[in-house]
């Protein structure tokens, strides 16, 4: 919205300028104090005394000698034992992501190549299956999979995460493929393919685009997961969210308070840097439903 | 594309979603006619020099058998939805005898867990969901008005909030905010009240939680509404503009206008998402004086010694209706153009 008519005054610059710097600062500085604090040591990050120390460094230079100490991020990776949880994370991501993206673009293609009434109901009752809070479904979930024994390995999170994520990526994939061209595979089919080799050899390479927005959403929503992964995995098999919780401490027994302020910068560090390389990617996937209606 | 087609492709996800989405959905409704057994209790009769004592002690083995032979729990039929933990009907019909005032009375009421739960969870989507929009609104019209140059980083640092899981997004906040923190630190310092911390006071708890929903939930709004305005027409907007409306009466009746239909959409979204709220209660360590429905739900499935499905299961069944309430008039409003399109 850049109009050669449109003149803003000085002072409404400043004043939106001032708006988007408070603004960056509310949204950016709990992330940079976080990962600051990370290599102090407890008494200053979480100082009773004077919270200038965690800027001054007081009790870290006597503990440690230095001004910087990284003992929060190796016992936590050793100690912790933050290296299984995060193993456990890259497992059920990328066969989460790998799962959805194969369920969600076979189905997301029939939905849009069918003309047929059903479909839009299908589509209805996935926006329903979207809404669900994921704490009902995972209630329904605990006791059949006590008696079927298996509760608190890996498959099963991983084909419940996989479900839970299909609703948000058929509709996803939904509005992809109906911006690629029916003629396309029409014309495919006619010279002699089957609907599968025109999805197979037409429609994928086509789809890039949209199957990488569609990834990135799965991976996010498996690498966040608290809900599914808290309860249905056992303490071995723990992912990095509830890891994170776990050294938190509860009433019975006392956390690590700087082992979890590691866990979360080393938790949200590659995220941060996936999004900022695939940030273009996001923000298509967050507007195509929205905008397309 | 031909039905048979259709099936082969669209059966694994049919599968996926039906028996981890359906299925659940009918065990959990199942589950909440049921409650866990009572413990079985038997007489042990102790005699010693001085006389004879009759004991009642758990019969831990004939415990086991019975939760062994039916493990899903005794049929309760719709008692749990009506017991003290759920709705409550006696506990409520009692205040309604006892009580003087009607302020007395919703007082006892907002007490009773399921209450209390439900009026925090509304409270907090009617705080959050209109301040996400207003915020995440005014964040794209800002940034928008920005040199194209810059605006890539400037997107990135706007979404952060939103793209880091609740739980940890909640710990970074709590933990400047808490009294040993940097923000909570200097709170203290300020009001001059050494005293003053988030888990002392329940209002501060819940505006607390409030603001870190606004702040997690704003960016998505910014994202959604930031692309809308891409798409506003030049030629209305430039026309306003030699006829001299202000800018507040552009965005009024130009702007908005256009991008309604985007709002509705962002306004239903973080509404479901907010209904659900339940991790920021976990890491603002605020159980004790805010509980969302989804934490109940939480707290039945962790509990120590027995885990209360079937307490569980009736709260889901509740929420469940809730979403169902609050999803009915975006249904309906479908179901009805997709009739007319016929």
């Amino acid at each position: 919205m850049e109009y050669g008519l449109d003149k803003r005054s000085n002072a409404l610059k400043t004043f939106n300028t001032t708006f988007i710097i408070i603004w960056l600062l509310i949204a950016c500085f709990p992330f940079i104090w976080t990962f600051w604090g990370s290599f102090k040591v407890r008494a200053d990050f979480f100082s009773r005394a004077d919270w200038w120390y965690a800027i001054s460094a007081f009790n870290t230079l006597i503990e440690t000698g230095g001004q910087f100490t990284s003992n929060a991020y190796s016992e936590a990776w050793t100690e912790g034992e933050f290296w299984k949880a995060s193993r456990n994370t890259i497992i059920v991501t990328v066969f989460v992501v790998t799962i959805s993206l194969f369920l969600g673009t076979l189905g997301a293609y029939a939905l849009s190549r069918s003309t047929e009434r059903y479909a839009f109901w299908i589509l209805i009752a996935a926006l329903i299956f979207r809404a669900m809070p994921h704490i009902t479904l995972v209630s329904g979930y605990l006791f059949p999979f006590f008696e079927l024994q298996i509760w608190g390995i890996l498959p099963t999170t991983i084909v419940v995460l996989v479900a839970i994520n299909q609703p948000f990526t058929l509709w996803l994939l939904y509005s992809f493929f109906k911006t690629v061209p029916k003629e396309l595979d029409e014309s495919a089919l006619i010279d002699g393919c089957s609907y599968f080799q025109a999805f197979r050899y037409i429609i994928m390479p086509v789809m890039w685009p949209g199957v990488i927005t569609a990834g990135l959403f799965s991976l996010m929503l498996a690498y966040n997961d608290f809900t599914v992964t808290a309860l249905l995995l056992n303490q071995e098999n723990h992912t990095m969210v509830p890891k994170i919780q776990s050294y938190l401490g509860t009433n019975q027994h006392e956390g690590n308070l700087m082992w979890a302020v590691s866990a979360v910068v080393s938790a949200t560090a590659p995220l941060f840097m996936l999004v900022m390389f695939f940030q273009r990617q996001v923000i298509s996937g967050l507007t195509t439903g929205a905008v397309k209606g | 594309m031909p039905n048979k087609t259709f099936f082969w492709f669209f059966l694994p996800t049919g599968l996926a979603m039906i028996l981890f989405i359906g299925l659940p959905i009918i065990s959990t409704g199942i589950q909440s006619f049921y409650a866990q057994h009572d413990q079985v209790v038997k007489e042990v009769k102790k005699c010693d020099p001085f006389g004879c004592t009759v004991s009642i002690v758990v019969d831990q083995e004939a415990t086991s058998v019975i939760r062994d032979e039916r493990p899903l729990g005794k049929f309760n039929g719709l008692g749990t939805y009506v017991d003290r933990n759920h709705l409550a009907i006696e506990q409520i019909s009692e205040f309604w005898d006892e009580t003087d005032t009607f302020g007395d009375f919703i007082d006892q009421v907002t007490n009773l867990p399921f209450y209390k739960a439900l009026l925090f969870t509304l409270t907090y989507c009617l705080f959050v969901t209109p301040n996400v929009l207003l915020l995440g609104f005014i964040i794209a019209l800002s940034l928008n008005a920005i040199s194209r140059k810059i605006r890539g980083p400037l997107i990135f640092g706007t979404i952060l909030p939103m793209i880091v899981t609740p739980l940890v997004g909640s710990l970074v906040l709590f933990w400047m905010i808490d009294a040993e923190g940097i923000i909570g630190a200097n709170l203290q310092l300020i009001m001059e009240d050494p005293y003053l911390s988030l888990k002392s006071s329940r209002t501060l708890t819940w505006i607390t939680i409030i603001i870190y929903g606004v702040w997690h939930h704003s960016p998505f709004a910014f994202v959604v509404f930031y692309a809308a305005l891409q798409t506003v027409p030049q030629e209305p907007v430039e026309a306003a503009i030699i006829d001299g409306a202000s800018r507040y009466q552009r965005i009024r009746h130009i702007v908005l206008p256009h991008i309604y239909p985007v709002v509705t959409f962002v306004a239903l979204i973080s509404l479901m998402d907010n209904f659900r709220v339940f991790e920021p209660i976990i890491g603002f360590s605020a159980e004790g004086s805010a509980q969302s429905l989804s934490w109940l739900i939480y707290d039945n499935l962790v509990n120590e010694e027995v885990i209360l499905f079937g307490s569980a299961a009736a709260t889901s069944m509740m929420t469940i209706i809730g979403i169902a309430i609050l999803l009915a008039p975006v249904l309906i409003r479908t179901w009805k153009e997709f009739r007319t399109a016929r």
